[in-house]
């Protein structure tokens, strides 16, 4: 054999000559015990993507962008990592007898990178100026709630004003927010991260500003080197209540992530956004009592196109439920999606204020007998066929397949993947209300709270309502929880609203996501938010 | 010969300007709207939409869309990319990175895989021919994806001699592994092609002559046999180089080396029309400038090819 010898020398002549370079270059070193001492000053690295858009906070949708954000920037309020309630952090108090009217009193002592005071001055100047169609930021209609947004955000055309009249600056310390109506969870909608204040330097050149923000939050900037990494370090005058515990986060660009995987394994990287499907099935065995696995607020779902002339008719509602309760969920989350979905048997994902255990009932629990039955009940599915529109980029084609395969054999109702080659295609037919049939939705909590999850998606006439769901019962019973007094009181109130979801039934609730994530030897006391984020402030990096 | 070059480079005018032309309309033709997809999962908001698109240009026409990017080309201007900064940047950041890792896989192609096609042809037959066409046939069929996870497993993971991922693209030691990667199937091409051309011309009558003139084997070889032998190496190498620019894509992505191939992938994904373009654009006179190097490099070869 000496063909194979031959070959097995040209490869060992390339490891050799790879050998040879590589010296030097990889090998950090590991190891370490997993309660080590930690380096306050310590920097870790951070799976992450290039920022969609520049660095401003009403810019951050994308996960990419807006961790970074979040990072840099801290509002009036945030959440509660360890439990998702609503703490003040900026804010002193936030009172409001009416839902409608609040009042902020700010903390004194909380400073921008460059030194200069964070005022009411700065929160609202900056939300006057995101709120402004012209400014183009992504997050605008977040300020829609406020009196006045119409003149610097109208329907069409320019601007008439470049303030909101529902902002308006007492003192240093205090301002006052007017609402067009009362809204009880505003304080819950301020923690996001476009709510932050922006120094003065921003106003002066805000597209230089997007490439090297400064901000008031727990780490300050530091570089951005494109398509590479963002760089932030601690800011050693932060006021905050979350210190961080390191010395700054390397928020490290990878394009795919596979290669995130292997280098958290092999010590290159630190801590990992998510765990790619290819390595699912392995990962707690390759990393053991680092690996992560908890619950994200964030839910999958499959939703009807009601506006179209098959799904319209109002008994359709119980073959609906039927084609539900068709859909083996957990043996779908536990084979194909190797457990990194847990079964959803509500429409809102745990861990959000008011979310409450099977709201689904019965409908959500796999019994084709009963399918069947009320499928048949329901007068049957129009044409005995449908199909789910998914965009075939996101890896959603074997589940996709799953669950029409548990609903042929539940119901013997045809059933096929619809699939458009990418996200973007597929959300242009679903925005455009041009689906027939099923189509894959989902929802990542903008807030922890219930409402976000059931009023942003099944209110008529909704954002991304993409049912075109419209019950005049559900309306009417939100529209009493955002008049609540209380937070509180506003989530028990929603969940009343849920119940109304289970008897339409216009989207079935399939599972809630998992951070299924991981941390490298160099780190310890790695925890993950509701988000999906780690709690970066807490990470602390081993003494070497 | 300089009339020659003349007639080529403008022979290139039209070839680019069609070329620039069809990707225009080609990355335009996409399905989905990039200002509507900044949103993601959400519906985004008709006002805000309609400031973004007039922003970006793309409230108007798709032929005036079309006159606007070709005005600004001809000035040097490439155009944004949506996190605000300029597409002549992004491709100045990218293009060392690609050039470097393409120029390292060609190096790597060219001496190793001449080497290997010049020892097999000399030797048609024997052993080390037929390992040579199994191994480069095995290398031609592996796609780069596996060939990319086998090599980041076998000396990243379980030998740990490099990192799995590059970590500076600047540090050629960690490219060597991804530019292993990138050139070996064009190294399995350019053995064959070597063996076979040099198979073919040992048994040419100038060779004949050459051994009979009493020339040591090492002239026979390296002057009259190889640099006859070498016009459809070259031939190949040429277009190649252009190849391994653009084709980095897969390669790049594996190993996380952030080149025109990632940058590529990205722009396509967020529908980044000026992006994908002015990567294209750059990518063309990078084809165009090869192959007009391949054609001057024939007369060099052969002295018979004369260019008037």
């Amino acid at each position: 054999m000496r063909g194979a010898s031959q070959a097995k020398w040209v490869v060992a002549a390339v490891a050799v000559a790879l050998a040879a370079t590589a010296c030097g270059s990889g090998g950090s070193s590991s190891g370490g015990s997993s309660n080590g001492a930690a380096n306050a000053q310590g920097t870790f690295s951070y799976q992450s993507t290039e920022p969609q858009n520049p660095l401003q906070p009403a810019n951050a949708m994308e996960v990419g962008g807006g961790r970074i954000i979040k990072t840099l920037f801290k509002g009036l309020v945030d959440y509660d990592p360890s439990n998702g309630e609503l703490r003040n952090q900026v804010a002193d108090k936030i009172e409001t007898t009416d839902a409608q009217n609040y009042t902020v009193t700010l903390k004194s002592g909380w400073t921008f990178h460059d030194g200069t005071p964070v005022t009411a001055k700065s929160f609202v100047d900056a939300w006057n100026w995101s709120a402004n169609t012209k400014n183009n930021q992504i997050n605008s209609d977040w300020f829609s709630d406020i009196q006045g947004y119409a003149d610097v955000h109208p329907d069409e055309g320019d601007p008439t004003a470049t303030t909101m009249s529902g902002l308006k600056v007492v003192d240093d310390t205090h301002f006052t927010i007017a609402l067009t109506g009362p809204v009880s969870y505003f304080e819950y909608k301020l923690g996001y991260t476009a709510f932050s204040p922006l120094p003065e330097v921003f106003f002066t050149d805000p597209a230089k500003y997007g490439q090297s923000p400064i901000g008031n939050g727990p780490y300050k900037f530091v570089s951005w080197e494109h398509n590479k990494a963002v760089t932030v370090a601690a800011y050693d005058k932060y006021a905050g209540i979350d210190k961080p515990k390191n010395g700054g986060i390397v928020f490290k660009n990878y394009s795919q992530a596979e290669g995130a995987y292997k280098d958290l394994v092999s010590d290159n990287l630190d801590v990992l956004d998510q765990v790619d499907p290819s390595d699912l099935a392995s990962y707690k065995t390759d990393l053991g009592d680092r690996a992560v696995d908890q619950a994200q607020g964030a839910i999958q779902s499959i939703s009807f196109s009601l506006y179209a002339d098959d799904w319209k008719p109002a008994n359709l509602a119980k073959v609906r439920q039927g084609l539900s309760m068709a859909i083996d969920r957990d043996t779908i989350t536990k084979t194909v999606l190797n457990g990194s979905r847990q079964p959803a048997n509500s429409w809102v994902a745990p861990g959000a204020m008011g979310y409450k255990d099977n709201t689904c009932g019965e409908y959500c629990t796999y019994n084709p007998e009963k399918a069947k039955q009320l499928v048949t009940e329901g007068g049957g599915v129009p044409g005995n066929k449908i199909t789910v529109l998914y965009n075939a980029d996101g890896g959603h084609k074997e589940w996709v397949d799953a669950v029409c395969n548990s609903i042929r054999q539940a119901t013997g109702v045809e059933c096929v993947g619809d699939p458009k080659p990418d996200f973007k295609s597929s959300r242009d037919l679903i925005k455009n209300k041009k689906v027939d049939g099923l189509m894959r939705t989902g929802w990542v909590q903008d807030y922890p709270l219930n409402a976000n999850f059931l009023r942003d998606v099944y209110g008529t006439g909704a954002a991304a309502n993409d049912a075109g769901y419209s019950s005049p019962e559900f309306d009417k019973l939100a529209a009493e929880a955002d008049k609540a007094t209380s937070v509180k009181e506003t989530a028990d109130l929603y969940q009343k609203a849920e119940e109304q979801l289970a008897k339409d039934m216009p989207a079935i609730p399939l599972w809630y996501y998992k951070t299924t994530a991981g941390y490298s030897k160099n780190v310890q006391n790695v925890k993950y938010d509701s988000f999906g984020d780690p709690v970066f402030t807490q990470v602390e990096v081993k003494q070497k | 010969m300089g009339r020659y070059v003349a007639r080529r480079l403008l022979q290139m005018i039209p070839v680019f300007l069609g070329t620039v032309t069809i990707i225009f309309f080609m990355t335009r033709m996409l399905p989905g709207d990039p200002a509507a997809a900044m949103w993601g999962d959400k519906a985004a908001d008709p006002a805000q939409l309609a400031a973004f698109k007039h922003d970006m240009g793309l409230d108007v026409s798709k032929w005036q869309q079309y006159l606007n990017y070709m005005g600004d080309l001809f000035t040097g201007d490439f155009g944004k990319t949506m996190n605000g900064r300029k597409v002549i940047d992004v491709i100045g950041e990218a293009l060392p990175v690609t050039i470097r890792l393409a120029l390292l896989a060609f190096v790597f192609e060219l001496v190793v895989g001449i080497g290997i096609g010049l020892l097999a042809g000399l030797r048609r037959g024997k052993a080390f021919d037929k390992s040579t066409l199994v191994l480069t046939l095995l290398l031609i069929s592996i796609p780069v994806p596996v060939l990319g996870f086998i090599f980041q497993n076998v000396f990243a993971i379980q030998l740990g001699w490099v990192t799995p991922t590059v970590q500076s693209s600047t540090n050629l030691g960690q490219l060597i592994l991804p530019a292993v990667v990138l050139g070996s199937i064009s190294l399995a091409y350019v053995a064959r092609l070597t063996r076979t051309s040099i198979a073919e011309n040992l048994k040419a009558d100038y060779m004949r002559t050459a051994v009979a003139k009493g020339l040591p084997k090492r002239k026979v070889i390296g002057t009259h046999l190889l640099r006859n032998s070498m016009i459809p190496v070259v031939t190949f190498l040429g277009t190649d180089l252009g190849a391994l620019m653009g084709g980095a894509i897969v390669t790049e992505g594996i190993f996380n080396v952030q080149g025109v191939g990632n940058s590529l992938y990205h722009a396509i994904g967020r529908s980044e029309g000026a992006t994908v373009s002015g990567f294209v654009v750059v990518l063309v006179l990078v084809f165009l400038f090869a192959s007009l190097l391949v054609d001057l490099l024939y007369a060099v070869l052969d002295p018979r090819i004369r260019y008037a």
